[in-house]
């Protein structure tokens, strides 16, 4: 009686060997071959399997980086030097590490817009989407922290500035500071914490968020442009009706997607890896400096939104409260909304208007946070971080009064 | 009607983007506004007289530690020899980079600052910044130099290319507050004619763009290659996917 012939998925030879003592049939069916996705998935439900695929090359790329990267203030300029121009490929691999720091803001904004036009994070979704808004602060943290690496003179001032707002904090602030730094100012020290927690700490906790984030989706299911939760509606066989397995009509469509999203990043990594100074600073060609700021210090484009809510209000303390708030109210999204309908598609013009109004305020936000302050820029700065916290904040009202229609019982959806 | 609200929804968040793409740009186009370097990074005749004009004039002062001598001789189509006998002038090897004798305590006491590493300096400032530069200085006896210069006021830098250029003054329109620089008059020849001096200029500064980031060239010849693959590979990924989904009804 060998162990192949008792295992429960009924397989044979070496997969039942291993069946037998590792769920490996199993999961693949549960998570690949058998997770049963709705069939009218669009153009913005590319965005996740993509933020993985990004998650991946900054993992590779970042390994064979370290390989030649210094984490000391002696060393650390000289060694990405180094790399861009010594190195075997170097340059390649230190490009597709910086422009996918870029690239992974950009498919992880467009995905939880998706999430939040299709009311993605409504029951029974709740912790699908808290799951990833922390996988959205590991990703800020780890791409704060990966920016001083280069120990160029944005990478030293940008960090210089952004530590300093914990300085804000009352009794604590000074001591909470000198913690963070490991010293009075930015040093050798706090570069070599900040390599410590880039290369390990956050990508660990990010890939465990990322499981526990794939695992919650693949528990309830995936929502859909429809907003309409397809297993509800059930063939004789158990299987949803409005689904179709992952693997093969999801992996190949996902794989299209990736293969046009490597084109765009191609465009960028081969022939405009700077992006103009957006995703690599002019500044950050000069070493780190202690003695001389850049010109006009600003966060790398994809913090600026925040930045600029921190700007706008005269207060240091409320100004780091308001920074916080802007980032930490995206959590409590499944509770603001109070609509019986999960997708645009079916909501009133009262709530796309303040959708509308949300990403007009978020794209200024992001523009005015690049940009020096000036009066008129401050005003400006002021009236979107009230437009932008006023769709959070008047959203139990807008979702409740809205007039939505009614929702149908299966999935829209146009053959190919 | 979904689709047509999709679409609706498509065609604001472009509308939004390419709003904000004008923005950004408008901001760019206000910065610098210094006249076109024109330089030519393919160029390896200009590259060539560069590197000739950055270790007769700029390489005394001037390190460019990160780049390497061999690396030189590959890029810009010279031998091994020809670089250590025209190029190496700080005793170093082929395998050395660009550093200079002078020790930094040593510059700062001549010269007040330490003039900067010029390995990146076309990536920090630009390449139409430093062709500028290198055109705007002028008399002006209050500095210690004998000039100064309109890019960069109260440069501690000599002006090292005179002989070449000629000395310029700057000339000024109206009074007050409504002064303002109209331009340069030269008030000294130098053994270059303005033209020549101009070009003088650009191949230096193509060798400082060059120098900025010597893969530049193999990157954009490499981005070809890879992009004639990958639109191969959407073609029949897209194949593949249409194949698959016709099932779905």
């Amino acid at each position: 009686m060998s162990a192949d012939t008792h295992n429960k998925v009924g397989t044979t030879g070496l997969l039942g060997w291993i069946d037998a003592r590792f769920p490996l049939t199993k999961m693949m069916r549960e998570h690949v071959t058998e997770y049963y996705a709705p069939k009218n998935f669009n153009f913005w439900y590319y965005f996740g399997s993509l933020a993985l695929v990004v998650l991946i090359l900054q993992i590779v790329s970042g390994i064979f980086l370290t390989m030649n990267y210094k984490p000391s203030a002696e060393g650390a300029f000289a060694s990405v030097e180094y790399i861009m121009r010594d190195v075997d490929w170097g340059w390649l691999i230190r490009y597709m590490h910086s422009t996918g720091a870029s690239a992974f803001f950009i498919v992880v904004y467009l995905h939880m817009f998706r999430g939040l036009i299709y009311g993605s994070y409504k029951t029974p979704r709740e912790l699908l989407w808290i799951f990833g808004m922390l996988i959205y602060l590991c990703l800020m943290a780890e791409a704060f922290m990966g920016y001083l690496l280069p120990w160029g003179n944005m990478s030293y001032w940008g960090a210089q500035v952004i530590t300093s707002l914990f300085g804000a904090i009352p009794y604590v602030g000074t001591s909470l500071l000198e913690w963070i730094r490991g010293d009075y100012y930015i040093s050798d020290i706090t570069l070599n914490r900040f390599f410590a927690l880039h290369v390990i700490a956050l990508p660990l906790a990010l890939v465990f968020l990322v499981v526990a984030h794939i695992l919650a989706l693949h528990e309830v299911g995936s929502n859909n442009p429809d907003g309409v939760e397809i297993k509800k509606n059930k063939g004789a066989d158990g299987k949803p009706l409005d689904g179709i397995p992952f693997h093969p009509y999801y992996t190949v469509k996902d794989l299209m997607g990736f293969v046009a999203f490597a084109i765009v990043f191609a465009l960028i990594v081969f022939f405009a890896p700077t992006v103009g100074g957006y995703f690599l600073e002019a500044a950050n060609f000069d070493p780190a400096n202690r003695l001389q700021t850049p010109e006009h210090i600003a966060p790398v484009w994809y913090f600026t939104p925040y930045y600029a809510i921190l700007r706008a209000i005269p207060d240091k303390l409320f100004g780091v409260i308001g920074m916080g708030a802007g980032v930490l109210i995206f959590f409590f999204l499944p509770w603001l909304d109070r609509s019986p309908v999960k997708s645009i598609r079916y909501r009133g013009g009262l709530y796309k208007t303040f959708v509308a109004i949300f990403v007009v305020s978020f794209l200024m936000l992001g523009y005015l946070g690049l940009n020096p302050a000036t009066t008129t820029n401050t005003y400006l700065s002021r009236l979107f971080s009230l437009l932008y916290f006023g769709f959070f904040l008047l959203m139990p009202w807008y979702t409740k009064a809205d007039k939505t229609r009614p929702v149908p019982d299966r999935v829209t959806f146009d053959a190919h | 009607m979904q689709a047509v609200n999709l679409q609706q929804s498509m065609k604001s968040l472009v509308k939004l983007l390419a709003f904000s793409a004008l923005l950004s740009t408008a901001a760019l186009a206000n910065e610098g506004g210094f006249e076109k370097a024109n330089n030519d990074v393919s160029n390896v005749a200009s590259l060539q007289r560069g590197a000739r004009n950055f270790v007769n004039y700029c390489s005394g002062c001037h390190s460019a530690k990160y780049v390497r001598f061999n690396r030189l001789a590959v890029d810009l189509a010279l031998t091994d020899a020809q670089v250590t006998q025209n190029l190496i002038f700080n005793g170093g090897k082929i395998t050395d980079t660009m550093s200079i004798n002078m020790s930094e305590a040593d510059a700062v006491k001549w010269f007040g600052k330490a003039p900067p590493d010029l390995s990146l300096i076309a990536r920090a400032r630009g390449t139409d910044y430093l062709y500028a530069f290198l055109k705007s200085f002028y008399l002006d006896p209050s500095r210690p130099t004998g000039t100064n210069n309109t890019v960069l006021a109260s440069v501690a830098m000599p002006n090292v290319l005179w002989e070449l250029q000629g000395l310029q003054k700057a000339v000024y329109e109206g009074e007050g507050a409504e002064k303002h620089f109209k331009g340069f008059e030269l008030v000294t020849k130098g053994k270059l004619s303005p033209e020549e001096y101009d070009e003088f200029v650009r191949d230096t500064v193509n060798f400082l763009d060059y120098i900025g980031e010597p893969k530049q060239l193999e990157r954009r010849a490499l981005g070809f290659k890879v992009l004639g693959f990958l639109l191969v590979l959407f073609l029949l990924a897209y194949a593949l996917k249409q194949e698959y989904w016709k099932d779905i009804k």
